[in-house]
């Protein structure tokens, strides 16, 4: 291996298409995901794949890389045509992924996940020196650096994502694939990542950066292609883009955005004193946190994942029992922390995982709409199923929350991830509950469905409920949220009023790098961002 | 204190490194396929034509080595069955691993019985003979447990040192690794996930198969029916037990076997004052224990028993 594998030499004249894609069609079962599809990538260039979820992005970039075989058309890199369904012909040829899902195991050491496939598999020894060496180069050059023997387990988000990219750039590549890489970034680690970006196209790579978020796209990309239900249906040079264009391009139809209109706050629902919840393995707990959340308020709570949000969901939820402090929900102290008793005091809860924790994906709609109210009088009589209270209950839900995709009876996993959204949030706010713990109930999801979901707790609100909104995604905390208090390593600050705070300060507290003005703890910034 | 003296005897410490010596390969064998993802149940009836396959192939006159290498192809493709109905099919691993262990048993018994229609004492062969270190078998009370075993013993010690290498120090072990871990990841590097698994399975099985060898050639000269006798279920248990490390699986099996040998002493010791079903039940209530003590901390391969399949949404 030597290090001049991203050869700066060889980036010709910026009109040289190094990846042409000619007329890819793909049908799954009855949805076309790709619909005859042509795009080129220019040497050199930052080309944004703009598009809702479920528009065909990350299917046209599998089809790209070799993970899908298309039903129709052909992919050329440097002028050679590359054998469809195989990664490692995709590799070969110049390709690297780096996959929305990061394909990383989490057992294994960041050389090990990087070297794989590197080497013969018939070769009786593997030469970790010179693999660590090449890596810890690469990783200076592109500001990528990892420790080489540290388990992925170990390593942030963030690293994670450098260790992907390294993996891409250790074999060779010199087309970067970028599949949503932002989503699971942090404001300032995003900053970062748009500096790397620019240093792999100095060093000669030509980038495909996938996206649903405008202002990364118009940040970053040179060229904009639009996909919308499996078609490409605009492709501009992003300097003559803007926003409302390209929005309306990529939804097709105008979005209303969710007003939100100033209430006051009524009596307290929720209140948290001074609570302090054991830390799991590897994650933090809660430190004495005090909150307070009325009736008719969305309450946000900013911070990067992983400084125990988990812990104070699973503690509205149920699922963790205090150490010490005060719960007390309606001006009643809680005494038993089960999910049922939960339930009963009217919580509703919207889980961070959809996938996990939020249906039973091989149960069906019906199933899952009744899943936290099934044992209630119509829904079961002597231990008995009612199928027919169950099904209209359930067609009341896909009516009035518009899920849309399978029928009742399919498995449930079928659904998109906005439709599984509403299914979730349609069962939640059927219950009437009146506190409502609503965690990242965007993530993941497009334009619309996100508008969608604000509406729904925007109107729960107004109705008089009293909501808990934890995102990672300040813009929407500050959308729709009343109060925004940030969490950082177990201990939450104070509540800002919305108006009075901005990203910038909101970004700065996440990261610990400016103490709370209400707690006061040393060193906590340092190893941050 | 003639309970602990047992522990001074040679003759103890010889039997527990043979009693180890089939649980090695079949833990091994186990350890190999599961490290790429797949679990193989059909390691009991994998053992069992293993030890038919290799008796009756020097049976019939052929060399002993000729046939633990007959021993291991068969077990090969049996594993190569269970493979390609786990891997490419993506059918479940416990059903059809049963259904592999009920087959295999079976089919050895009726080839047996096939081959040999007449015989009503199992006829004995000329098995390997223990080789004797000179040396270091004089060594008090464990000289000869290490370096007076028959040739198969020794075998099983290094393959625990080799498979440990490939496993951990070649790219093909890191291969193997990654398709038990995160199968999407290798493909994502270029790996062909079913080939790697398959390739694993088979080899894994071919260990197991020359475990139930060593019992026909090495411990008994003979093949009778259900001579496995649940061995291959105690080496599904010692996989998790080692926490599928091989190094692990080898103390594993040398512990489970001091406890089987020792109970058989135990019992010509107090002889019939306690039935001796207590005994013979001792060393599976003790790894059982054991399994309990060390099984807090394991790390499962992430996609143990997922199936994989390329291009599937």
């Amino acid at each position: 291996m030597n290090s001049s594998e991203i050869d700066v030499s060889k980036n010709q004249s910026d009109s040289e298409v190094v990846l042409r894609l000619r007329g890819i069609t793909k049908v799954f079962g009855s949805l076309v995901a790709n619909d005859d599809i042509s795009l080129e990538l220019k040497s050199g260039e930052v080309l944004a794949l703009l598009g809702e979820n479920g528009a065909g992005k990350t299917t046209l970039m599998n089809i790209l890389f070799g993970h899908y075989v298309a039903d129709s058309g052909s992919v050329e890199v440097f002028g050679k045509n590359i054998p469809e369904g195989s990664p490692h012909a995709a590799i070969e040829a110049g390709i690297g992924m780096v996959h929305q899902h990061f394909t990383l195991a989490d057992n294994l050491s960041v050389l090990d996940n990087v070297m794989l496939g590197t080497e013969s598999l018939w070769s009786l020894s593997s030469n970790r020196r010179s693999g660590r060496r090449h890596l810890e180069e690469l990783g200076k050059r592109f500001g990528l650096e990892v420790q080489p023997h540290v388990r992925i387990s170990e390593l942030s988000i963030g690293e994670r994502q450098r260790v992907e990219i390294l993996k891409a750039l250790y074999r060779k590549a010199r087309i970067l694939i970028l599949d949503e890489p932002t989503a699971v970034l942090t404001p300032q680690e995003t900053k970062d990542f748009f500096e790397t970006l620019k240093k792999l196209v100095k060093g000669g790579l030509s980038l495909i950066f996938i996206s649903h978020k405008m202002q990364e796209v118009l940040a970053i990309s040179d060229r904009v292609a639009v996909l919308r239900d499996g078609s490409l249906v605009t492709e501009i040079k992003t300097a003559a883009a803007s926003e409302t264009e390209l929005a309306h391009a990529m939804v097709g139809r105008e979005i209303e955005l969710p007003e939100r209109k100033a209430l006051e706050a009524g009596r307290s629902i929720f209140k948290l004193e001074d609570v302090t919840v054991s830390a799991g393995e590897g994650r933090p707990g809660l430190k004495e946190v005090s909150l307070n959340i009325c009736a008719k308020e969305i309450v946000g709570i900013a911070g990067v994942s992983g400084n125990g949000q988990t812990a104070l969901a699973d503690l509205i939820s149920g699922l963790a029992v205090p150490q010490s402090g005060i719960v007390e929900l309606h001006g009643e102290i809680v005494r038993r922390f089960t999910p049922e008793n939960m339930l009963r005091n009217k919580v509703g809860r919207i889980p961070e995982d959809r996938h996990t924790q939020g249906v039973i994906g091989d149960m069906s709609l019906a199933e899952n709409s009744i899943s936290e109210c099934y044992r209630e009088a119509q829904f079961s009589t002597f231990g008995w199923q009612n199928h027919r209270n169950r099904d209209r209950f359930a067609e009341n839900v896909v009516s009035r929350f518009d899920v849309r995709g399978y029928n009742s009876k399919a498995p449930v996993r079928l659904l998109s991830g906005g439709n599984m959204q509403k299914l979730i949030l349609g069962r939640v706010l059927s219950g009437n509950p009146q506190l409502i713990l609503a965690n990242q109930p965007g993530r993941g999801l497009d334009v619309g469905a996100v508008a969608y979901v604000h509406q729904q707790l925007l109107s729960a609100r107004a109705e008089g409920a009293a909501i808990l909104l934890i995102s990672e995604d300040l813009e929407e905390l500050l959308q729709i949220a009343d109060r925004i208090a940030v969490i950082h390593r177990g201990q939450l600050s104070e509540t800002f009023p919305r108006e009075s705070i901005s990203i910038a300060q909101l970004g700065l507290l996440m990261t610990g790098q400016q103490n709370f003005s209400t707690t006061n703890y040393p060193s906590a910034g340092n190893n941050a961002s | 204190m003639e309970w602990l003296e047992i522990f001074l005897n040679t003759s103890f410490w010889v039997a527990a490194v043979r009693i180890a010596t089939p649980l090695i390969f079949g833990t091994l064998g186990e350890v190999i396929c599961e490290k790429a993802g797949v679990l193989n149940l059909g390691i009991e009836g994998i053992m069992t034509i293993g030890a038919m396959v290799g008796w009756m192939t020097v049976y019939q006159g052929a060399g002993l080595w000729t046939g633990v290498l007959f021993a291991a192809v068969c077990g090969g493709i049996f594993g190569l069955l269970h493979a390609m109905l786990t891997v490419p099919l993506g059918l479940s691993q416990h059903v059809t691993g049963i259904g592999i262990t009920l087959l295999a048993t079976s089919l050895s018994s009726y080839v047996y019985r096939l081959i040999l229609p007449e015989v009503n004492s199992p006829p004995r062969i000329q098995a390997f003979e223990p080789l004797d270190i000179p040396g270091l078998s004089a060594v008090p009370i464990i000289g000869e447990a290490l370096f007076k075993q028959t040739p198969l013993t020794y075998f099983a010690f290094i393959s625990v040192i080799v498979v440990a290498y490939v496993l951990y120090r070649t790219p093909v072990g890191l291969a193997v690794q990654m398709v038990g871990e995160n199968p999407a990841a290798a493909e994502a590097q270029g790996l062909n996930v079913t080939i790697i698994r398959t390739c694993a399975v088979v080899c894994g099985s071919a260990f197991m198969a020359v475990g139930g060898a060593f019992l026909t050639m090495s411990a008994f000269n003979a093949f009778f029916f259900n001579m496995i006798n649940g061995r291959g279920w105690i080496c599904i248990a010692l996989v998790v037990f080692a926490s599928w490390r091989p190094g692990k699986a080898l103390l594993g099996a040398l512990l489970f076997a001091a406890f089987d040998a020792y109970q058989m002493r135990l019992q010509q010791l107090i002889g019939s004052e306690i039935p001796y079903q207590i005994f013979l039940m001792m060393p599976y209530v003790l790894s059982i224990l054991a399994l309990i003590v060390m099984s807090r901390r394991v790390g499962y391969p992430q996609a143990l028993m997922v199936p994989y399949r390329k291009g599937e949404r």
